[in-house]
């Protein structure tokens, strides 16, 4: 169950394009997954005219300490709020809601993982990749970017994962290409059952195939604009098909961040599939 | 002292907007939504509905569009779900209905007889009427009034139902008296003003749906225009006002200039615990300000000019009960 906390800004570090921005939530590093995200305030409505919270992946937790809990946000500065987290100093007050979403489900025998993350995509992948060395999980981990600066997390990975592959698009790091390039070989060559995956939403697209036409699942945090980030507002849906076969326009902060690739209509996004539950017909449809 | 709406006892003054608290489940886990004066679900319709492709939101200036298109499970599934879970919990109800015809409307007030578990129905008019070329229901008395009094007729006379008026209309009073002679027993005001964004990256609609309604603080005079205007040819019509509301003092701004009890939307989204947390700070300068029933400062903004004024309440603040 997420909490409403107070935090104070313990750090703020540069690594590549993004700042690792480390603040106190008290009670909220006990009850964290991987996959979990938190969503923050950008200032209170006093001062700040941006009135909705900003989202992002939980990249780890510190549960004891002399701050007493604290989680780490990895944050692209992408806009006029993550800017103003960007510029935020150390003793600063953050208002924090989480852990948010639906977290990766994690195997309960040791088998063998894929993690596959793009840009700040490999934010929450750290995490889970430990979680699954202690599972006793082989952890085979790809990360890509399109250039060299928007790579993360590849010293963390390094030190967890079995292998890992770096991937960018101008070829400035790693193999020139995409994540996807290098993913069959290394399912081949690893036997991997699990595929995990987290980035822009055309990569995760990509991978959610290539796992599918091997036979493997896939699991896959997709990002999708939030107003409300706690389910009570419906902006952030998507068409996932359920158990029973049915499309219907699912909310990605409660019922997701984290989606099974194969159930997910990737090409369909930003468009409601005519076979989604209640789909209109023909008329308009009220705002 | 709970607060009286409409012949109905409420907890408290403060209740949450429909389509910002889905049915309270959610807020639930940040708050005790029975404290509060009641959830105001989001709009239910007869089937399930799909709602619109996204983009379905973009910020703006201290306010957001957004474009849903009434998704939801339908009043079936809902009364089962939605409306079960929220009568086991023991929160105060008011189910939102919404509808694409005059008999949509009305076929959902029948189901609704059928149950209990809900304190009134508030009937969201501003969605288009599809036998009418999608022309919205709220803006023009004629049709706004058939929607209100085919539910009045449909609902248990017990029952309260609130009219909620939008304010994209030229003379707002005009339909709000059309409503009370159809039968309205209150008013909610106001819902979303037509806005619209464009990505000047992708130079295209940010919203799938081109248009969405504005909401949040950029729009609270307008509401706060829509109240009194309401409340100077309507005297004694109960209003749940809302738009914008942020903190307390907003709230007691629609107070005063009418309103009997207020919905907390938006501001939900960047504080999901916000509706409590208005209720007492209402609460706390209504008494600050010498009131010591919330109903003695509804509509306070309108008095004569000569009226003499409370008080400011000094040294011990005696604070209401329902706080
Ligand atoms: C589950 C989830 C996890 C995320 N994890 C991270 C992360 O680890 N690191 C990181 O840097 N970013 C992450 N993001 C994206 C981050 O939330 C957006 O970049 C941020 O909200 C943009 O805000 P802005 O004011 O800087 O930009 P603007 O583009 O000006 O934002 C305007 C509005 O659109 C929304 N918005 C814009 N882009 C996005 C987007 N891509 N996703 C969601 N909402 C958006 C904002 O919330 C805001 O309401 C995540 C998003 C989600 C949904
Ligand atoms: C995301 C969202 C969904 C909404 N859905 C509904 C709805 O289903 N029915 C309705 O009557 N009003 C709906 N509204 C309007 C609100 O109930 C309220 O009238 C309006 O947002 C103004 O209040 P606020 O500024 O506090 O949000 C919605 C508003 C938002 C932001
Ligand atoms: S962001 Fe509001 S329901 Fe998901």
């Amino acid at each position: 169950m997420p909490v409403q906390v107070r935090g104070e800004v313990v750090s703020l570090r540069r690594a590549g394009l993004y700042t690792v921005l480390t603040v106190t939530a008290p009670g909220v590093p006990e009850i964290t997954r991987p996959g979990h995200f938190a969503a923050i305030a950008i200032g209170d409505l006093d001062s700040s005219g941006l009135i909705l919270r900003r989202a992002f992946s939980i990249h780890g937790v510190q549960s004891r300490g002399i701050y007493g809990g604290t989680i780490d946000l990895v944050i692209a500065d992408s806009g006029p709020g993550t800017h103003w987290l960007t510029q935020r100093r150390r003793g600063d007050a953050l208002d924090i809601v989480a852990p948010l979403g639906r977290p990766f489900s994690l195997p309960r025998d040791p088998v063998s993982c894929a993690l596959v993350g793009g840009g700040y995509g490999a934010a929450p992948l750290v995490m889970l990749a430990e979680h699954l060395r202690e599972r006793g999980c082989r952890v085979d981990v790809v990360l890509g970017a399109s250039t060299e600066d928007k790579l993360f997390g590849v010293l963390d990975a390094k030190r967890i994962a079995s292998t890992v592959t770096i991937t960018t698009e101008d070829g400035s790091a790693g193999v020139p290409g995409r994540v996807t390039d290098p993913l069959v070989d290394i399912m081949a060559r690893a036997n991997t059952d699990v595929v995990y995956a987290c980035g822009p939403m055309g990569m995760l697209a990509a991978v959610a195939d290539v796992a599918s036409q091997a036979g493997i699942l896939s699991q896959c945090a997709v990002e999708e604009a939030m107003a409300c980030g706690i389910g009570v507002c419906m902006s952030c849906v998507l068409p996932v098909i359920g158990d029973d076969g049915i499309t219907r326009m699912v909310r990605s902060c409660v019922e997701g961040p984290v989606f099974r690739g194969d159930r997910v209509r990737w090409a369909d996004i930003g468009t409601v599939p005519p076979d989604t539950l209640g789909a209109p017909s023909s008329e308009g449809i009220p705002r | 002292m709970t607060t009286q709406l409409a012949g109905i006892d409420l907890p408290g003054p403060v209740l949450t907007a429909s389509g910002c608290a889905a049915a309270g489940k959610e807020l639930d886990q940040f708050f005790d939504i029975t404290a509060i004066g009641a959830v105001v679900t989001k709009s239910i319709m007869m089937e399930p509905r799909s709602g619109r492709a996204t983009p379905r939101m973009a910020e703006t200036p201290s306010g957001m569009l957004n474009s849903i298109g009434l998704q939801g499970p339908g009043i079936e599934a809902f009364l089962e779900h939605d409306l079960a879970w929220l009568r086991e919990r023991g929160a105060r109800v008011i189910v939102s209905i919404a509808g694409g015809t005059t008999q949509e409307f009305e076929a959902i007030a029948h189901v609704l007889r059928q149950h209990d578990g809900f304190d009134a129905i508030e009937v969201n008019i501003s969605c288009p009427n599809v036998s009418d070329r999608g022309q919205v229901f709220a803006c023009r008395a004629d049709s706004a009034a058939g929607v209100i009094a085919s539910v009045r007729r449909a609902s248990d006379p017990a029952i309260p139902i609130f009219a909620k008026l939008s304010p994209d209309v030229t003379d707002i009073a005009t339909i709000a008296q059309a409503c009370e002679r159809a039968g309205a027993d209150g008013l909610s005001l106001i819902n979303t003003t037509l806005g619209m964004v464009i990505d000047v990256t992708t130079m295209r609609p940010a919203l799938a749906g081109v248009t969405g309604g504005l909401s949040g603080p950029a729009i609270r005079p307008i509401a706060v225009r829509c109240l009194w205007q309401v409340r100077e040819v309507l005297p004694d019509i109960p209003i749940i006002g809302m738009g914008g509301i942020r903190n307390g003092s907003d709230a007691f701004e629609f107070i005063l200039a009418g309103a009997s009890a207020v919905s907390v939307g938006t501001t939900v989204f960047h504080d999901p615990s916000a509706p409590i947390r208005i209720q007492n700070e209402l609460a706390s300068l209504a008494a600050l300000r010498g009131f010591t029933r919330l109903r003695d400062a509804v509509s306070y903004a309108h008095r004569d000019p000569d009226q003499a004024r409370v008080e400011d309440a000094d040294g011990d603040l005696e604070l209401p009960e329902w706080v």
